[in-house]
């Protein structure tokens, strides 16, 4: 079945204020940075973002946040971004920080439909109040529910028409099962290729949890901690 | 001489053992990469998705889509693997990774850790924290005896929110190797040249000392 759109407005089209949003990456990496950009123009409003972290100032979900386009962050890491720290210290926006294995088993839950899961992470603290917590092997767990998403757009290295997916090192992260947890799951794309280029063998997310793909304009690939040794 | 960072980096390198998959922390943590002892191999892993991380690259080898936890460039060693953030985390909560060093705030003698969250001050999340002492068989924490006010954060119970409770069995500071057990830290090493008494005032939890406590040996 062929999922590709031809840009990135056909692909965000039917994105509204209010909606929950699930997007891939982790910090910089692997974020679907044309679609941000195309947000950014779209000026919806109120979003609830599901992603790992909330970008930097000025790339990233940060150029959400300048917008005061979201309403709500989940996230387990929310550091380096002092517009971030400004609205949440003044109560403009929501954050709900949830253990990054967590947050990754609620949206492979969501998309695999399992409505929850006991996990052992973070029992005993904060994150533990309000939930159900039961002894499995003598340890204690609580009861964590899947995440689902109006719209999930990740970002992959490779995908064909079909939407099968590639993704390329560490810019995988959450991708996978941000795209299995959309209801409607939008990939972006550095290639795009015909269906049978890529090797059934290595797909990493099959298409069938991809609605629509693009080809993406241009990948600045910021990188947000550069560390090198000296030769 | 009380320990700098590298040497409690060094102390806690002679805690690893041939064949083990290791998962480290930000800060000094990051740092027992460079002291592996001669003769045991070792694969690192970072939750963020890569098995088999290998030293931060040349300048000009940098690749934007391959990064540590910490958001750092990195390189892979030979054998290394790439895997999502759900597989990542299934190798941590499954208990495949055997052991797991990182930082503190504070730890009490029951082994609870707070690492994450300071009440007023802003908070930035707990990443993995919580995920990896929840489930880490093996724990040892890198941290600092005392803060800069001089008090003690080796103490009876934890004063800052909770990372995980009952975890942590090995604290590694600039003074002394830890060990938790029965509801109290015992006094493994010292030091070279720190006193057992400057260990002792140091610490505010129950502390077992015992007759002789032999020198790190770095």
């Amino acid at each position: 079945m062929n999922k590709v759109v031809k840009n990135v407005e056909e692909a965000l089209t039917g994105i509204e204020s209010g909606m929950t949003l699930m997007l891939g990456g982790f910090g910089l990496c692997g974020i679907p940075e044309n679609s941000i950009a195309q947000l950014v123009k779209m000026k919806v409003k109120d979003l609830t973002c599901i992603s790992n972290n909330a970008g930097v100032d000025d790339f990233g979900l940060g150029l959400l946040l300048q917008e005061k386009q979201i309403k709500k962050m989940i996230s387990s890491y929310v550091g380096e971004n002092a517009e971030f720290e400004r609205q949440m210290l003044s109560g403009e926006l929501e954050v709900d920080l949830i253990p990054q294995g967590s947050l990754a088993e609620r949206c492979r839950a969501g998309g695999a439909g399992i409505p929850a899961f006991f996990t052992p992470a973070g029992y005993g603290t904060e994150v533990a109040e309000g939930k159900e917590v039961r002894v499995f092997n003598g340890k204690p767990h609580i009861l964590e529910s899947a995440l689902t998403a109006d719209f999930a757009i990740v970002k992959a290295w490779k995908g064909d028409t079909e939407g099968n997916l590639v993704f390329k090192a560490t810019a995988c992260n959450f991708n996978p099962m941000m795209a299995m947890a959309g209801k409607i799951t939008i990939a972006e794309v550095e290639e795009l290729v015909p269906a049978g280029e890529l090797d059934p063998n290595f797909i990493h997310t099959p298409g069938i949890f991809v609605q629509r793909i693009f080809k993406g304009e241009k990948f600045e690939k910021r990188i947000e901690q550069r560390t090198v040794r000296t030769k | 001489m009380a320990l700098d960072k590298i040497g409690i980096a060094k102390r806690i390198a002679q805690e690893l053992r041939d064949g083990w998959y290791v998962n480290l922390g930000i800060g000094i943590p990051t740092l027992v990469a460079n002291y592996i002892p001669e003769g045991i191999e070792v694969e690192f892993q970072s939750e963020n998705g890569v098995l088999g991380m290998g030293p931060f690259p040349f300048e000009g080898e940098e690749d934007a889509d391959l990064i540590n936890a910490g958001k750092q460039t990195i390189t892979t060693l030979k054998g290394a693997a790439f895997f999502d953030s759900a597989t990542s985390f299934a190798m941590i909560r499954g208990q495949h990774v055997q052991l797991t060093v990182l930082g503190a705030m504070e730890v009490s003698q029951n082994g609870d850790i707070a690492n994450w969250k300071i009440p007023g001050k802003m908070v930035k999340g707990m990443g993995g924290a919580m995920d990896l002492v929840a489930s880490a068989e093996n724990i040892i924490v890198a941290m600092m005896h005392s803060n800069r006010e001089g008090e003690s954060k080796i103490l009876k119970k934890c004063s800052l929110p909770l990372t995980g409770v009952g975890c942590v069995k090995k604290v590694v500071t600039e003074l002394a190797v830890l060990e938790i057990k029965d509801n109290k830290f015992y006094l493994l090493e010292r030091a070279p040249g720190v006193s057992v008494e400057e260990i002792i005032s140091k610490t505010e939890g129950d502390l077992v000392v015992p007759d002789f406590v032999p020198e790190m040996k770095l």
